[in-house]
């Protein structure tokens, strides 16, 4: 059957077709081979590794070596305090994070908006953008230089005032407020760049009729610029929200230290520690996949939400 | 009041505002400027704000001489050009086909490219995998696994998808190949958008730190980060100790570590001015979904 298929395709010219479109496009299928073969390689190859959450993995017997356990490290790792506690942690610095980096940038932008001296708010600008390319390795450095207890500037200029030094660095409490610090400081400027490009739609117009109504500066604010980004801040909240359970290395795991890991332990510091400091990879995996599976249904819940309210989804 | 006195008001006070958040920004560097420019004696004793104090170079002769950070700066100057030249090539190559509608399998490809945006395998898959490679230790733990980015891959698809097709049909029918379209016509039109990419690429490779600290043991490949983290690191055991009220004697001054962390840094304020206009447009371009 397919046999007679095929002589009859050829007959009537598909291998000739096949062979001009594979003429035709070859160059394009050699070129898209190379990033082809690394996303399998790279970030296929790792899903394929995910297994080991199921196995009881050691270096010697490999991957595939390995002997099939089941859900027992799915049930080792639910009865470990710590992983509770990174989760609390994770949950917790990504929504302070949100409460205070959040509406920041909103703020900054507006008033950036309202500069009218183009020059003025050129400068501001570039200056403001910097803090988003500088490392959290280079970040650390400068928040151990500034919170320091004994000579840190901060408290050098608190004492000065008369009052008492704050352990920024050591207490659990009080580091909160140095880890919320670097977010606002790091990424308030950026976060302006979308809101102003929202802005730039808006039509001047609308500021014309408001003054000849006599509006004043913080009407026109509030009755036109802040409704013109608000699709934008809708969006960017629904985005956020859907990324509250994953958190970044680099910066809990450098701003963090041990006086404060009761706050600063979070999933992927946690990964980290018991996988690749105490080597339980198994552990580690399903800690990892547990987090990239709730992370992807907050995606999936925020984009249904953001279809809901927006009428558009964020994928 | 007039309105004419409250719009002058207005504007006093939200350029005091947004002037007050730029010094927020920069004050960190002025101090850490401070800091490395003034002496020992001066910083342990937090006499230093944002001037010098007893003002010297010795941390600048200092980190100029040390073998290992100039060394360490050298390589990842190279790691950091290699990484995004193979990393935009990878990233053209991709974008290119992607953008004909006809080619078969496109969709397929885009799916198999979009997933892993939202789910990956974790850490510890991606060690043992680098591990089973026999990669660590070496450059390509650093260059390999963040190849691609489909994020900004999909900016340039979005942006190749922009351009006239026009100007593509004409060079086709004059009997141009897809690599000579691609590089005759496609790539020169592209410029602001690579240099927004080849910069975002620059700047992970630069700031990267979690796949070095992974990867990395041989001090003789140290990436800047890693180098710098020590030191960070030694920071924190200051603090520490100094709760406990142990001396301090046999630590890295403070000013040293205050111009390494300017030294690292420079790099950076050197390059990102020339390129402010490619990249604030690359934003806006990765906000429209691909």
């Amino acid at each position: 059957m397919t046999l007679t298929k095929a002589t009859q395709a050829t007959k009537t010219g598909d291998f000739g077709k096949r062979k001009s479109y594979i003429k035709r496009y070859w160059q394009l299928y050699a070129l898209l081979s190379l990033p082809i073969a690394y996303f399998l390689i790279f970030r296929y190859g790792p899903m394929y590794g995910v297994q080991i959450a199921f196995k009881d993995f050691n270096l010697f017997q490999g991957i595939n070596g390995s002997e099939w356990i089941g859900l027992e490290a799915f049930r080792e790792v639910f009865a470990m305090n710590d992983f509770y506690i990174t989760l609390r942690n994770t949950f917790m610095l990504n929504f302070l994070d949100l409460l205070v980096s959040f509406p920041a940038p909103i703020i900054l932008a507006i008033m950036l908006y309202e500069i009218r001296n183009a020059w003025f708010k050129k400068i501001s600008q570039t200056l403001l953008y910097i803090p988003h390319f500088i490392s959290w390795v280079i970040i650390g450095g400068i928040v151990y230089q500034l919170f320091g207890t004994q000579s840190g500037m901060v408290n050098t200029v608190l004492q000065a005032m008369g009052m008492d030094a704050i352990p920024f660095l050591t207490d659990k409490n009080s580091w909160l407020i140095t880890y919320l610090f670097t977010g606002v400081w790091q990424s308030a400027g950026w976060g302006t760049i979308l809101y102003l490009a929202a802005l730039t739609g808006v039509n001047r117009e609308l500021f014309e009729a408001a003054d000849v109504d006599g509006a004043s500066r913080m009407k026109k604010i509030w009755h036109i610029t802040l409704p013109s980004i608000k699709p934008t801040i809708i969006t960017l909240l629904i985005l956020n929200l859907g990324k509250m359970v994953s958190i970044g290395f680099d910066r809990p795991y450098i701003i963090g230290n041990t006086a404060v890991r009761e706050y600063s332990d979070v999933l992927s510091t946690f990964v980290y520690r018991i996988g690749l400091e105490a080597g339980q990879y198994t552990l580690a995996t399903v800690v990892g996949l547990f987090q990239a599976v709730v992370g992807l249904v907050f995606i999936l819940g925020s984009n249904y939400i953001s279809k809901k309210v927006t009428g558009d989804g964020i994928l | 009041m007039s309105a004419r006195a409250s719009n002058r008001i207005f504007d006093i006070v939200n350029i005091t505002f947004v002037s007050l958040f730029v010094l927020f920004c920069l004050l960190p560097f002025v101090h850490m400027i401070a800091v490395s420019l003034s002496s020992n004696r001066a910083i342990t004793s937090g006499e230093v704000t944002l001037f010098p104090v007893e003002l010297n170079w010795s941390a600048y002769t200092q980190v100029f001489s040390d073998h290992s950070m100039l060394t360490s700066l050298g390589f990842t100057v190279i790691l950091t050009v290699a990484t995004t030249l193979l990393c935009m090539l990878f990233t053209i190559a991709a974008a290119y086909p992607l953008t004909k509608g006809n080619l078969k399998g496109r969709k397929f490809f885009m799916y198999l490219i979009v997933i892993t945006m939202f789910f990956s395998g974790g850490i510890i898959p991606e060690y043992l995998l680098i591990r089973d490679l026999h990669m660590i230790n070496t450059v390509w733990a650093l260059i390999l696994p963040g190849l691609v980015s489909p994020f900004n891959l999909i900016i340039l698809i979005t942006f190749f998808k922009n351009i006239p097709p026009s100007l593509e049909e004409s060079a086709e029918i004059d009997g141009s190949s897809y690599m000579h379209t691609l590089i005759k016509i496609v790539l020169p039109l592209s410029l602001p958008v690579m240099a927004t990419l080849a910069l975002f690429y620059a700047v992970g490779r630069w700031n990267g730190f979690q796949d070095a600290l992974m990867y990395i043991n041989d001090p003789q490949i140290y990436p800047l980060q890693l180098k710098l983290f020590q030191m960070v690191q030694n920071n924190m055991v200051t603090e520490l100790t100094q709760m406990e009220g142990a001396n301090r004697t046999a630590l890295t001054p403070e000013a040293l570590k205050a111009a390494t962390v300017i030294f690292a840094t420079v790099p950076i304020l050197l390059v990102y001015p020339w390129l402010q206009k490619y990249f604030v447009s690359g934003v806006m371009l990765g906000a429209v979904k691909g």
